[in-house]
């Protein structure tokens, strides 16, 4: 059985398509057979980042309509042998995805691969339930600004209560934190919020963080998961976030600039 | 075709066999006046007891022979006290006939046991033990856009509470972590409710529908203390934990 794994965020373009693609990538690497799937229906992106987008034939949605089996929508990297991507559909919307059908797939994919990688569309509607309603897990993606963090403070609440296992009773969804787009300088002008802060905020375990880095650009232009490009800071700190993830204890890196004080201001400031 | 006609087949009824505890008035002589002063002397000690309560009267331990007790007369008297005669218990062909009349059911005398009833008048009944609420103990994080509600009694919160996050409860309020969202305590009116919290970061609190907004909360000297929120008429009192 697969563990079930959602990118996660509330807030759009924090970088869930890029956190998928790089985490998805990483997996396989170390060797995970794993699948990462677009539920960002109308907007299909994760094949573009992956740098498979001139071979989708069939999608998601034509899966969970019964047009293509999940044989005929997998897509396998070119790059890795053990990956595979399921892409979304750009010509339907949300509505096509329904709880069984999304269902049926996981399950189905649960039996033949070791990770299954949800990559969720942003905000908390229908598409963001669905991607997060089977998971074990779920890394919720943050940038270090307010409005950020309340929308991941926000999904976690939804995460603890309305998943499939919150409503089964069974073992609640296992919480990460990925800060992203992290800018040292900015956070030591107090124009972000430092680690400290976020993390003190969602009160879960900080899985990474990743610097904003042009890597991250370029390699979604070329279509290559930033985290094979090994020369590149979010490259190395991607790495680190999936070897924790398989349970290795892995230093922080990149956050040099350590400045508390911003939450002061924002929750324990006087005016 | 046939979905708008009822099926006329299809059972339109049940019978079914049921006991009833019912309340019997037993007449031991007839004396109507005594009667009507003695029944509102019960009304008096048990006023809920007497409200349209349906009830038996029981002519059969009268004594054989007397003066006929006036049916009509006697249903009249016990509705005026709130009884309602659903049957008349009796085997003598006078009452049989005249309840007849009445249209008021006969049931043959009585054989079986029947208890006493004690309408417990001398003490009148006792207010019921306040009843143990346990409080509501929450121990995982409580984020923006959750609401949590302790109705009857406590809150008790041992984790962080999220800005967007809303804590309600009819008694007191504690938070063991910051106090990043709304806290109201004694929604139902208690005014002696209270909310403590590690470190008062609160969007707003509110006791008993008095409230303080951040605003106005974060020019407290206490912003970011540990701090207990009490009423003392009409203002909210911070102060120190
Ligand atoms: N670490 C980073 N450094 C610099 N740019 C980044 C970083 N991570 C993401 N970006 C950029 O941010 C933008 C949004 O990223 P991405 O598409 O991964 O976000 P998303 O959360 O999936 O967005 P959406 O909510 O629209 O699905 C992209 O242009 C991406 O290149
Ligand atoms: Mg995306």
């Amino acid at each position: 059985m697969a563990k079930i794994l959602v990118v996660t965020s509330g807030k759009g373009g924090v970088g869930k398509t890029t956190t998928s693609a790089a985490i998805g990538t990483g997996l396989a690497l170390r060797g995970h057979k794993t699948v990462v799937v677009d539920f960002d229906v109308g907007l299909r992106n994760l094949d573009l980042i992956m740098g498979c987008e001139r071979r989708v034939v069939y999608d998601f949605v034509n899966v969970i309509n019964g047009d293509a089996t999940l044989g005929q929508a997998l897509i396998k990297d070119k790059r890795l042998e053990n990956l595979y991507v399921l892409a979304a559909s750009q010509t339907r919307d949300k509505d096509a995805l329904t709880q069984e059908g999304v269902g049926k797939v996981i399950d189905e994919l649960s039996q033949n691969f070791e990770y299954v990688i949800c990559d969720s569309p942003a905000g908390i509607e229908k598409g963001a339930h669905l991607a997060m309603y089977f998971a074990d897990e779920a890394i919720v993606v943050t940038n270090p600004e307010v409005s950020s963090v309340r929308d991941s403070d926000r999904m976690l609440g939804l995460l603890a209560s309305k998943s499939r296992r919150a409503e089964n009773g069974q073992e609640p969804i296992k919480e990460h934190l990925l800060l992203t787009r992290y800018n040292p300088e900015r956070v030591n002008k107090g124009e972000m919020l430092g680690v400290e802060d976020v993390e003190e905020i969602l009160s879960i375990r900080l899985l990474g963080v990743i610097p904003e880095s042009q890597a991250v650009l370029k390699a979604s232009n070329q279509g290559i998961p930033v985290i094979l490009d090994d020369q590149s800071d979010a490259g190395q700190a991607y790495s680190d976030a999936v070897d924790r993830l398989l349970g290795k204890e892995v230093a922080h890196r990149f956050l040099d600039v350590k400045k508390p004080g911003f939450l002061q201001r924002l929750f324990g400031g006087r005016e | 075709m046939s979905q708008a006609e009822p099926d006329t087949q299809a059972p339109a009824f049940q019978l079914k066999g049921s006991m009833l505890a019912i309340t019997v008035l037993e007449l031991v002589r007839n004396d109507l006046d005594s009667l009507d002063r003695q029944l509102a002397a019960k009304v008096e000690q048990a006023p809920d007891f007497f409200n349209n309560t349906p009830l038996v009267l029981g002519l059969d331990k009268l004594p054989e022979g007397g003066l006929e007790v006036d049916l009509q007369a006697l249903v009249e008297l016990c509705r005026k006290h709130g009884l309602l005669t659903l049957a008349v218990r009796t085997g003598q062909a006078a009452y049989i006939q005249a309840a007849g009349h009445l249209d008021i059911p006969v049931l043959p005398p009585s054989g079986a046991r029947e208890r006493k009833l004690d309408l417990g008048g001398k003490a009148p009944a006792k207010p019921a033990e306040p009843q143990y609420r346990p409080s509501r103990v929450i121990t995982t994080p409580i984020r923006g856009g959750q609401q949590i509600y302790a109705q009857g009694g406590d809150l008790i919160v041992i984790a962080p509470v999220s800005p967007g996050a809303e804590l309600l409860a009819d008694g007191n309020i504690h938070v063991y972590g910051p106090l990043r969202g709304r806290a109201l305590a004694g929604i139902k009116g208690d005014t002696n409710a209270r909310i403590f919290c590690q470190q008062l970061a609160a969007e707003m609190v509110s006791i008993a529908g008095h409230y303080k907004v951040a605003e106005d909360l974060r020019r407290e000297p206490l912003w970011a203390e540990a701090v207990k929120i009490g009423l003392t008429g009409d203002v909210l009192n911070i102060t120190r934990l």
